[in-house]
């Protein structure tokens, strides 16, 4: 098959909307429907529905299979609690990160999302490293939407009232029109939204339903990318890779506090040595100066011209209306007013580190009322 | 008056000896939303086939060359400050840079309408 050859369960769904397709993570992938700035600013006034069925989704089971999943990822799955998804990444010996994902403790089993262009890598190195007792599934026959936005609550909610229950980063089964789903509250656009998990012969259906929904635009991976961007959410394979570690890449949020004490997962010994004594660099945020967008590849450059980090996202912020990126600086210099100069095809380009996220998420925590 | 065509999707709108210089509906289509575009200021020299602008997408940036060679006389600034006019009117409003031509001969290697349309629709 070749690279862009996978055509996903909503090919036909997303050329009947008039998506512009192109070649993404092996599948042929909708990159806009009416338009980036237009799909993206409606995710944030309204509800947009995404098809991530590219993504991995995977089921591992076993006897021992927490144990061994700890052995794995930095996260506390004896602490995690049924239906909670959690952030996690796996890594190498050397710390660095091979992909990021979410897991989340189902019944018996685990159930983890992975990303679509690593997905073949992971579960290939997953099951060279778990233990025989463990078994790994790949759920093929499922797809993946989210519906993210400030009206995705309101509109899924018509549709299957008990979401309503749900708070963000909590998950459940419910049945929609008949369709066996697994929701969470979740998302990657710093909005309010969620993740639906249903059977590949269903989500044509279920599409539908939510596209019926007034609320509801299909949004494509162009939007997706801005606000991921905005809301300060790293991309494997741009900001997060084989060579940047949790700590360098501000992800220590992710590390739970048993792990970095008793350690037992891989990279454990550099992390630890990062938490004590701290990074070389780190991701940060900067707004740029002017209009011109500074992209991935740019060089972070010193007063002399020297290089000393590097872009690895960046683009115009539909919400801002300005420039924005994310970038590994030295740690001297990544605290937030910090000068950043910036160099781009002969250009230099000047900016400021920022706290991100650089737009505000809205999600629908605990406790926080409506 | 005549307009002129580029495989590189520009327009050229030839008036005696001065050329109106934009990006083609094709062009900003394929490009999408626009919001960034450098244009060449007043006086610069530019060589048949030489960087003369810049136009950015929410997607990627893009150069533009100089379709013909000459001097520039007038960069569009209503662009600078509303480059979304690339997507409103591309061929209208949404012009990039007016020259000089240095050598009006060298209008003869462009397409006209009629073939720019047929090269089109082979992309």
């Amino acid at each position: 098959m070749s690279d862009s050859g996978n055509l996903l369960p909503l090919d036909a769904w997303h050329r009947r909307l008039g998506a512009r397709m192109v070649p993404f993570a092996g599948y042929a992938m909708p990159i806009q429907y009416e338009g980036i700035l237009a799909e993206h600013r409606w995710t944030r006034e309204s509800a947009g529905l995404f098809d991530v069925s590219h993504m991995g989704q995977l089921l591992i089971a076993g006897p021992g299979v927490e144990k061994a999943l700890e052995a794995l990822l930095p996260a506390d799955l004896a602490l995690l609690k049924e239906g909670r998804p959690k952030y996690s990444m796996l890594l190498t010996d050397d710390g660095g990160i091979i992909d990021d994902l979410m897991v989340t403790r189902r019944g018996d089993h685990f159930y983890m999302v992975v990303n679509g262009a690593t997905k073949e890598g992971d579960i290939e190195w997953l099951r060279g490293n778990l233990p025989q007792s463990v078994v790994l599934d790949h759920m093929k026959e499922q797809a993946l939407l989210a519906l993210q936005g400030p009206k995705a609550a309101e509109a899924l909610g018509r549709l299957v009232p008990e979401v309503a229950n749900l708070t963000f980063m909590t998950g459940d089964a419910f049945t929609i029109a008949g369709i066996r789903t697994w929701i969470s509250r979740s998302g990657y656009t710093g909005e309010d939204g969620f993740e639906i998990s249903a059977p590949a012969g269903s989500v044509e259906a279920l599409a539908d339903l939510l596209l019926d929904q007034p609320e509801v635009k299909p949004i494509g991976l162009g939007a997706r990318d801005s606000l991921r961007l905005e809301a300060g959410l790293p991309l494997y394979g741009h900001d997060l890779d084989l060579t940047t570690t949790p700590v360098e890449a501000d992800l220590a949020f992710a590390l739970a506090k048993r792990r970095r004490e008793a350690g037992g997962f891989r990279g454990w010994y550099r992390i630890a040595r990062e938490l004590a004594e701290g990074p070389v660099r780190k991701r940060v945020g900067v707004a740029i100066d002017g209009r011109q967008p500074v992209r991935e590849g740019a060089l972070v450059v010193d007063p002399e011209g020297n290089e000393v980090g590097k872009v690895t996202s960046g683009g115009f912020s539909p919400t801002l209306e300005a420039p924005i990126a994310m970038a590994y600086v030295p740690i001297a210099e990544a605290a937030p007013g910090t000068a950043v100069s910036l160099a781009q095809r002969g250009r230099i380009f000047t900016g400021r580190v920022v706290p991100m996220p650089f737009v505000p998420h809205r999600y629908h925590r605990k406790g926080a009322g409506l | 008056m005549s307009v002129y065509y580029t495989k590189e999707h520009e327009w050229i709108r030839v008036d005696g000896d001065i050329a109106t210089v934009g990006i083609t509906d094709f062009a900003q289509g394929q490009l999408g939303d626009v919001v960034f575009v450098e244009v060449p200021d007043a006086g610069r020299h530019l060589a048949r086939g030489g960087e003369a602008a810049v136009v950015e997408s929410v997607k990627a940036a893009s150069d533009v060359y100089a379709p013909v060679g000459g001097e520039v006389i007038e960069g569009n600034q209503a662009l600078v400050d509303d480059p979304a006019l690339v997507n409103s009117d591309p061929e209208g409003e949404g012009w990039f840079f007016k020259i000089r031509l240095a050598d009006t001969h060298e209008i003869n290697d462009l397409m006209n309408a009629e073939q720019y349309k047929a090269f089109c629709d082979q992309q």
